[in-house]
């Protein structure tokens, strides 16, 4: 009846895990409770959880995103506590619970922390840059973040019911394989990504269609902000790569549930054919993370410097060389595989040469800077610490590309260092820089600088004295996730790293007393005029935060920064302009699509994790009947009145209008 | 103020690469929808052709068990291909007939179209079922184990395609050729087109090469 499924699911005996379920648990039904007490739930229904704007959407990716940080940062600290005292002893992790903890710390940070974020980022602000009203897709978008969700409630359940995978972060084979890993924790592993790797897909498709047939008029390709450039190669990246993905963990489930040989040591299964297609996925997946990090801090230091960006072109060349040279470098995670000096010789090269467009942007960013009028705003603090940090990472990353030296650093806590220090340094610092520059753009006030500025020194600081240590014990010779360890010289670095790990920690607090400060003192950080920064794109030619519709009209582009264009044309024009027809307004009707459909992609994946038949039929006859109802309804579209758009140009014009007055006064 | 910038700026394109054509706005519906399914596909071809590798690399380890000449049936595979190739045909008329809105030829084009997909999906099964039956199941061999998946992942994409047909056809009946409706027909079409490049590329990469004693 309930497949596989039995109290033994439940671990009793480990208190940790039980203890933080019970504390979630308790915190979702507090949530809970004090949104059905307050009478929250039929605004929570009909604006958030069944809205298809493409604002609302990303703003929930956001909060996923920034939830699932706290969950994976409990498990990095958790893992720094144990490497710091599980010196000649067995620490307090037993070894098959610190397997799960770094398993899962990895799936999370890069799943549903770094992937939703920046998906979450580039939904909110993509459609806006480009001048138009809501994504290529609406509903699909809101089916793409709940099936995200989903795959992040699937990991979360494994924390008290079953257990989660031991494998590293990738399951490699024959580990992952049935005969090494009979438990379910590989299945969950598997079934959640699987799932949110739909929900990323369908995001993917829906950017790249957007940025594609969706611009305003007069937005050619190279009057696109940099933001949309390098969510285009982001999402192109998706929809090239997140496919290898899904076709890899199907081969692995296979091998699971039906008794296939992919990747087995028997009947001529072949293992490296897993490292090479889940690295093939895998490397694209770094610049699919970090391109838009990269767009975020174009936007970021040109604002902040009062420029138009150095080498705009030179720019999206370097974005579209890294897209496609993205998909030729993926060997070099295993260069120890043994495929001959050539070969290692050519992916060698190839990922010294992906380091040369890297490098044009980070020139082009200094130029940009480079003469400007620089406010030190606290989205400025993150491009500028990114910059520092990232050349860091990217230079250990070229030490490593060259394959005598990975022979030695291959899987050691050098490696380790590594990849933390470009996903922190890049991605992490791009979402924050991203999150502080359109917070007030998303909710209509800013974010207290004080905070911002002590959130951002404790994180940069202490990210170098956490993982600085580690390029270090990687040197020393430590390989990477040792539950315990027995050599002198690396114990003090790890007490370093914890250290570090601490001083992160404050960051983090920070940013949430900076997010508390920052809704109390919301009058006072009121944005009344959509344009806190001065910026120069189209995202601040309307209110904060931006009408249902975004723009009344279509905006008329006429060169790159087009909002600054527009200023600056006010300014000339001293504000004397005739009040435009309004019209009509088309938008898509909300509806309860994605949640539905999540909910029973929910259903059938608890139930294939634990082998329950009958359920996984009916989640999905429950996702195919929800997708036909969906199909068969009438009305798609409501109609905001003209009088109702006019009423709210209006009110955001005569703001703005009194901001550029003051500033042709001055 | 409105929403409408200055000339630009004057150097806005200092070395004068190329005329530039301005961009009209944003494309309409129907255009925003194939694009979109287009792109999907490409995906789903991406997915196939790691299946396709799959097989490339593993198609020589028979783990003692059978050759690909040793269980292929010519005769059956080239019926499967007539068949999927005039339902192609088929859905192409029912595509026409969707334009001009004739419900008849609509019907009956999807109708032709539906059997002949489930005539292959049988074809396809009995297949499935005798190898299975004789011990060549995908647990035999690696080999076996790329044949089964590749094969088998296109024709659980056809047993979707024609879920997604009869839904079609329910959906004319019951709402006519709305706006909406002929979009959807549209990406239909393109998958079960789609489905049938990805069948001549089985066909050619297992059947054909695998015939070879």
């Amino acid at each position: 009846m309930l497949g596989k499924l039995d109290w033994s699911a439940i671990p009793f005996d480990q208190p940790i895990p039980l203890v933080a379920g019970a504390v979630v648990l308790v915190a979702i039904l507090g949530v809970l409770a004090w949104v059905v007490v307050r009478g929250h739930l039929p605004y929570l229904w009909s604006e958030w959880i069944t809205s298809v704007d493409h604002k609302r959407i990303g703003v929930m990716y956001v909060l996923l995103a920034s939830v699932m940080l706290l969950r994976g940062g409990s498990d990095a600290i958790m893992m720094r506590i144990q490497q710091a005292v599980a010196y000649q002893s067995q620490g307090y992790l037993p070894p098959e619970h610190y397997n799960q903890i770094f398993s899962a710390h990895g799936t999370i940070m890069i799943f549903f922390v770094a992937m939703p974020f920046v998906i979450g980022l580039m939904n909110l602000i993509v459609p806006l840059q480009l001048g138009v009203r809501d994504v290529a897709f609406p509903t699909l978008n809101s089916v793409g973040f709940w099936l995200t969700a989903t795959g992040a409630l699937l990991v979360n359940i494994s924390l008290v019911v079953g257990e989660f995978a031991r494998t590293g972060w990738l399951a490699f084979p024959p580990l992952s394989e049935l005969s090494y890993s009979p438990g379910v924790g590989v299945d969950y592993y598997a079934w959640s990504l699987q799932i949110s790797g739909v929900g990323t897909l369908v995001a993917g498709i829906n950017l790249v269609t957007t940025v594609l047939k969706l611009r305003t008029k007069g937005m050619n390709y190279l009057r696109m902000p940099m933001f949309c450039w390098t969510t285009l190669a982001s999402n192109l990246l998706i929809v090239a790569a997140f496919p290898i993905l899904t076709a890899t963990l199907a081969m692995l489930l296979l091998d699971r549930y039906l008794g296939f040989h992919f990747f087995t040591n028997e009947a001529g299964g072949n293992v490296m054919m897993f490292m090479n297609l889940i690295w093939a996925w895998g490397h694209p997946e770094v610049y699919i993370l970090v391109l838009p990090a990269f767009g975020i801090f174009s936007e970021v230091v040109s604002t902040f410097s009062g420029k138009a960006l150095f080498g705009y072109r030179s720019m999206v060349l370097a974005t579209m060389a890294i897209c496609v040279i993205s998909f030729m470098v993926w060997l070099h995670h295993f260069f120890t595989m043994g495929a001959g000096p050539d070969v290692n010789a050519i992916f060698g090269i190839a990922s010294m040469i992906i380091a040369v467009p890297t490098g044009v942007k980070i020139y082009n960013w200094l130029f940009t800077m480079y003469g400007g009028r620089i406010r030190f705003a606290t989205p400025m603090l993150w491009a500028v610490g990114f910059m520092v940090t990232f050349i860091v990472g990217g230079l250990t990353g070229v030490l490593l590309a060259v394959p005598p030296a990975d022979f030695m650093l291959h899987n050691s806590m050098f490696l380790v260092a590594h990849f933390h220090n470009v996903i922190i340094g890049g991605v992490l610092f791009g979402a924050f820089a991203g999150f502080e520059y359109w917070f007030p753009k998303a909710f209509g006030f800013r974010l207290d600088e004080r905070w911002g500025k002590a959130a951002f020194w404790f994180t940069f600081l202490g990210f170098f004295i956490t993982f600085m240590p580690l390029y270090v014990a990687g040197m020393l010779g430590m390989t990477r996730r040792m539950q315990h360890y027995d050599v002198a010289a690396w114990r003090p670095w790890m007490l370093v790293a914890a250290v570090g790990m601490a001083v992160l920690t404050i960051g983090v607090i920070c940013q949430i007393v900076q997010i508390v400060v920052s809704i109390r003192n919301r009058e006072a950080l009121r944005d009344r005029t959509g344009d806190p920064w001065d910026g120069r794109s189209l995202e601040w030619a309307t209110s904060s935060p931006p009408p249902v519709f975004n723009f009344a009209f279509h905006p008329d582009v006429r060169g790159e920064d087009a909002y600054w264009e527009m200023k600056a044309h006010a300014k000339q024009q001293l504000l004397e302009h005739e009040e435009p027809e309004y019209q009509d307004i088309e938008m898509p009707r909300n509806s309860p699509t994605g949640f539905v459909c999540a909910f029973f992609a929910t259903i059938m994946g608890f139930a294939l994790i634990w082998h329950i038949w009958w359920m996984v039929i009916l989640g999905g006859l429950g996702a195919f009947a929800t997708f036909v109802v969906f199909a068969w309804r009438d009305h798609d579209e409501y109609v905001i009145p003209a009088d109702e758009v006019a009423r709210i140009d209006r009110t955001n014009l005569e703001e703005r209008r009194s901001l550029v007055s003051m500033a042709g006064a001055v | 103020m409105s929403m409408t910038a200055t000339a630009g700026r004057a150097h806005a394109d200092p070395h004068h690469i190329g005329l530039i054509i301005e961009h009209p706005g944003p494309a309409p519906k129907r255009i925003v929808t194939a694009y979109g399914f287009w792109i999907f596909l490409l995906s789903d071809i991406v997915m196939f052709s790691c299946f396709f590798a799959a097989y490339a690399v593993l198609a020589g380890q028979t783990a003692g068990g059978p050759k690909g000449s040793e269980i292929f049936e010519p005769k059956n595979v080239a019926i499967e291909t007539v068949c999927l190739l005039l339902s192609s045909f088929t859905c192409g008329m029912a595509s026409i007939a969707a334009d001009v809105r004739n419900r008849f030829w609509f019907y009956l084009g999807m109708a032709v179209t539906c059997v002949l997909g489930l005539i292959f999906l049988a074809i396809e099964f009995r297949e499935f079922a005798d190898l299975v039956a004789r011990g060549y199941g995908p647990s035999r061999s690696a080999f076996l184990t790329a044949f089964f998946s590749l094969v088998g992942c296109h024709g659980l994409h056809v047993s979707a395609g024609v879920l997604w047909l009869l839904t079609m056809m329910a959906q004319v009946f019951a709402k006519g050729f709305r706006a909406d409706i002929l979009r959807r027909m549209m990406c239909f079409a393109l998958f079960w087109h789609a489905l049938d490049i990805i069948w001549v590329a089985v066909f050619s990469v297992v059947y054909l090469l695998g015939s070879a004693p």
